[in-house]
């Protein structure tokens, strides 16, 4: 494999990894209004990605930075392109992240409502535009001679780019729930878990929607990946479909294994389906953005690869470890116990 | 002037992004290395009142860490959303720094901060230290790569023009890692950044001293802070001078703005304006107080060395590079930073050699109140001193995005409206002011509180377990 395709599949990587991580983290901020029936709950949903948020959204500053180191043309397309939802996104993530450093500063049970609502928001926003975003990066969208993006936001708002973010939206709901069934008690958990099943089926049909579109457009477009989006896509509907079965089993962990699965054939139906291109031109199939057309220089790429080769392993290694450290449930009565000291 | 200009309203939104994310980045590279020196003397003497300021301390770094990573988000994604056209040019050489910052530090500082908030009672004692000496780690490898990509704009190294001159090539990433700007910019940022939390910790420890609060503890925080600020200024002088140096090496634009000198001159003639005024168009200086022979030195460490001049350089740029570009920056802007910066972080080392003096004794009672205050309202010199000091790195480089390769005005995004970048504009412009001002109460909450706020007496060891585990 040449070092522009490597390079391919390592963004994939990274953008994979922000999307399961970031996307159960999501997940679970979104839960709030359903399982956070008083404070406690709240407290212990909040408390179950705690340990993790930050380190999972760091995926997206990685990705994004080798996004441009290894393919600057396809940053500056997409970034400058799609201005006004990276904005959003970008506001979004600002809120949520201060608003979990946040809303434990204060006793005060309307300062904690606001930030709150800032997680539900922050969470849901990017969610929902990151779905917006890939699938038109898949679909295409006007681009000139020059590589720059022509459209308008209104080109941005198509229905399969539409229902594209609704798939991640589900798809990250349905992932965030089980994450915090497995890794709660006592009434969340239970609600959780029903939650779970329901947010699972609802997934199942409009991802189904989603997928089957994309793999028509491929098979249309003649994409060489396509067996592999198939078999992605096949591997996401069972996964869905399996995480849906292992919640209504009380069997989370299986669950959560499931939802990665679920996340990971998703993705990966989209990038099989993109590849050879980053960026297809709807104007013209000319000025396409490709692999090839859009990648670093050889130099670049290969410091890079040997950086990525040395270092993400040791990334899996230590938040692997991080993982494990924090592996136990977030109880009730740990919380409450909690409170109990902080009113010490 | 044309309020949509898309470059007008892109230069703003950086200027503004960049400034707001520096207010929270010394803190992090600072305080964090002061919260590790903290827990490792309590670790090392058991003694408690370390553990209750590696505490204090460590919730004040942590309210500003989240700060910090959330408006770092920002910083990346622009080059792309504002200046796509420099994104595509400088890509294959910028990019590499910030992929190895993303790989090598920025996961490993925020994998780690994690351990360290949420692990006091699930990581063995040592361990947990560790993880606080590994974010001290990631943060200071992080501050070094995005310098080595900012010093690239400054002075490109490491690099040649495409064959159709459309972009600029990575060849050599080593000269790119040991750029000589990066070399002294390096270590005078984080000295500062230091020296920045040095007051932090000087100013909290004088609020509680002024009032009788925590006077042993207190003390100790005062004068370790006290030292930290005056052995980082030292850091900060030698490697500024370092800096200027190269400065004139590589930019002598730059410095000849600094300098608001507007002819060559050598030797005595070459003085240090202390201040300077000049006619309204910019173009002629009529009057300035001078100190003989003192730019020579500071420029060339020689005195009779020569410092070139505005005008000339205009001419030789003019010769080089084309006509019809002024290649000055904007000389009010760039002298008055360059001194305030000096200024400020002279006067925040000035308050803490005479505070070791005036706390030299073992006496914990109150010095003076005006004293206090003094100490107290140092807390912001160095932290401003280093605003006005990246307000003088960026404004000096321009017109260039990339000295002498690329105009600022190249470099903007040409398919976004103006009105996009005004929308974006107002928005990082309301959220980053509430924020602030959010944050600064938090901040001054936490350190009023002081340091048994949420620490449970050592007896009710179960509480205090549950307590750390469950931080939000």
């Amino acid at each position: 494999m040449d070092l522009p395709s490597l390079w391919f599949w390592i963004v994939g990587f990274l953008f994979l990894g922000y999307f399961v991580l970031d996307g159960f983290d999501f997940g679970v901020g979104m839960s709030l209004p359903f399982l956070g029936r008083d404070e406690t709950s709240r407290r212990q949903i909040i408390n179950t990605i705690g340990p993790v948020w930050d380190l999972n959204e760091t995926w997206v500053i990685v990705a994004g930075a080798c996004l441009f180191a290894a393919f600057p043309e396809w940053y500056a397309t997409l970034f400058s392109g799609f201005y006004l939802p990276l904005l959003l996104i970008l506001l979004a993530l600002i809120l949520r992240g201060v608003s979990f450093e946040y809303r434990h500063q204060r006793d005060d049970l309307r300062w904690k409502r606001h930030f709150d609502l800032m997680i539900v928001v922050g969470s849901a926003v990017p969610a929902f535009l990151w779905g917006v975003a890939v699938a038109n990066i898949v679909r295409g969208v006007p681009i000139d001679q020059d590589f720059e993006f022509t459209g308008t936001l209104l080109d941005l708002l198509n229905p399969y780019a539409l229902l594209g973010g609704a798939t991640t939206l589900l798809l990250f709901f349905t992932h965030g729930v089980t994450f915090v069934a497995l890794k709660t008690d006592g009434p969340v958990h239970a609600g959780a878990r029903r939650l779970a099943v329901r947010a699972g089926v609802l997934t199942l049909g409009v991802a189904g929607v989603f997928l089957a579109w994309t793999l028509a457009d491929a098979w249309t477009g003649g994409a060489p990946a396509f067996p592999a989006a198939l078999i992605a896509a096949a591997a996401a509907a069972v996964c869905v479909l399996g995480g849906i079965i292992a919640n209504a089993r009380d069997r989370e962990g299986r669950a959560f294994a499931f939802g990665v699965g679920a996340v990971a054939g998703a993705v990966g139906t989209l990038w099989f389906s993109l590849f050879p291109n980053v960026m297809p031109s709807a104007t013209d199939p000319a000025f396409t953005l490709t692999i090839q057309n859009a990648s670093s220089t050889d130099y670049t790429l290969t410091i890079m690869s040997w950086a990525a080769l040395i270092f993400l392993p040791l990334v899996l290694a230590y938040q692997g470890w991080t993982y494990w450290v924090f592996r136990t449930r977030v109880t009730r009565r740990h919380i409450e116990t909690a409170g109990a000291a902080a009113a010490h | 002037m044309d309020l949509l200009d898309p470059l007008l309203l892109a230069r703003w939104q950086f200027g503004l992004t960049t400034l707001y994310h520096y207010l929270f980045v010394p803190l992090t590279l600072g305080l964090v290395l002061v919260v590790a020196i903290f827990q490792t003397v309590w670790h090392r003497t058991g003694n408690v009142k370390w553990l209750h300021l590696t505490r204090l301390f460590g919730k004040i770094f942590l309210i500003n860490f989240a700060m910090g990573v959330v408006t770092g988000i920002v910083q990346e994604f622009q080059f792309g959303m504002n200046w796509s056209a420099y994104s595509r040019f400088v890509g294959d050489v910028f990019g590499a720094p910030l992929a190895f910052e993303g790989l090598m530090a920025f996961f490993f500082e925020a994998t780690f901060v994690g351990l360290w908030i949420f692990g006091w009672d699930r990581l063995p004692r040592l361990l947990h230290l560790a993880s606080i000496w590994m974010v001290v780690l990631g943060s200071t490898l992080s501050a070094y790569f995005i310098l080595a990509a900012n010093a690239f704009m400054q002075n490109p190294v490491g690099y040649q023009l495409a064959t159709d001159g459309g972009r600029a090539e990575l060849i050599d990433i080593g000269a790119v890692l040991t750029n000589p700007v990066v070399l002294a910019a390096f270590p005078h940022t984080i000295f500062a950044a230091w020296m920045f939390a040095g007051t932090v910790v000087v100013a909290v420890s004088a609020w509680h001293l002024s009032r009788g609060q925590h006077l042993d503890t207190m003390r100790s925080s005062l004068r370790f802070g006290l030292w930290f600020v005056i052995a980082s200024f030292v850091g900060v002088a030698v490697s500024g001078d370092q800096l200027s140096l190269v400065m004139v090496a590589t930019q002598p634009m730059k410095m000849a703005a600094a300098e608001a000198m507007w002819d060559s001159a050598c030797g005595a003639d070459a003085s240090f304006s202390l201040f300077s005024i000049g006619t309204p168009d910019g173009t002629e200086e009529i009057w300035s107080l001078r100190v003989p022979y003192l730019l020579s030195l500071l420029s060339t460490h020689s005195l009779d060395g020569c410092v070139e001049g505005l005008n000339d350089l205009q001419a030789l740029y003019t010769e080089q590079f084309g006509a019809g570009v002024d290649y000055r920056p904007i000389v009010w802007v760039t002298y008055w930073s360059f001194r305030w910066m000096m200024a400020l972080g002279g006067l925040a080392a000035l308050i803490a050699v005479a505070g070791l003096w005036v706390t030299r004794k073992k006496a914990t009672g109150p010095v003076s109140t005006w004293m206090w205050k003094v100490a107290i309202w140092s807390a912001p010199l160095p932290l401003l001193g280093s605003l006005v000091g990246w307000v003088f790195t960026e404004m000096g480089r321009q017109p260039w995005i990339v000295f002498g390769l690329m105009l600022t005005e190249d470099g903007v995004s040409p398919n976004v409206p103006g009105w996009t970048v005004l929308i974006s504009l107002i928005a990082f412009t309301l959220i980053y002011a509430t924020l602030a001002v959010v944050e600064f109460g938090l901040i001054l909450r936490a350190a009023q509180n002081g340091p048994d706020a949420g620490t449970p007496g050592a007896d009710d060891e179960h509480a205090e377990r549950a307590t750390r585990t469950t931080v939000y």
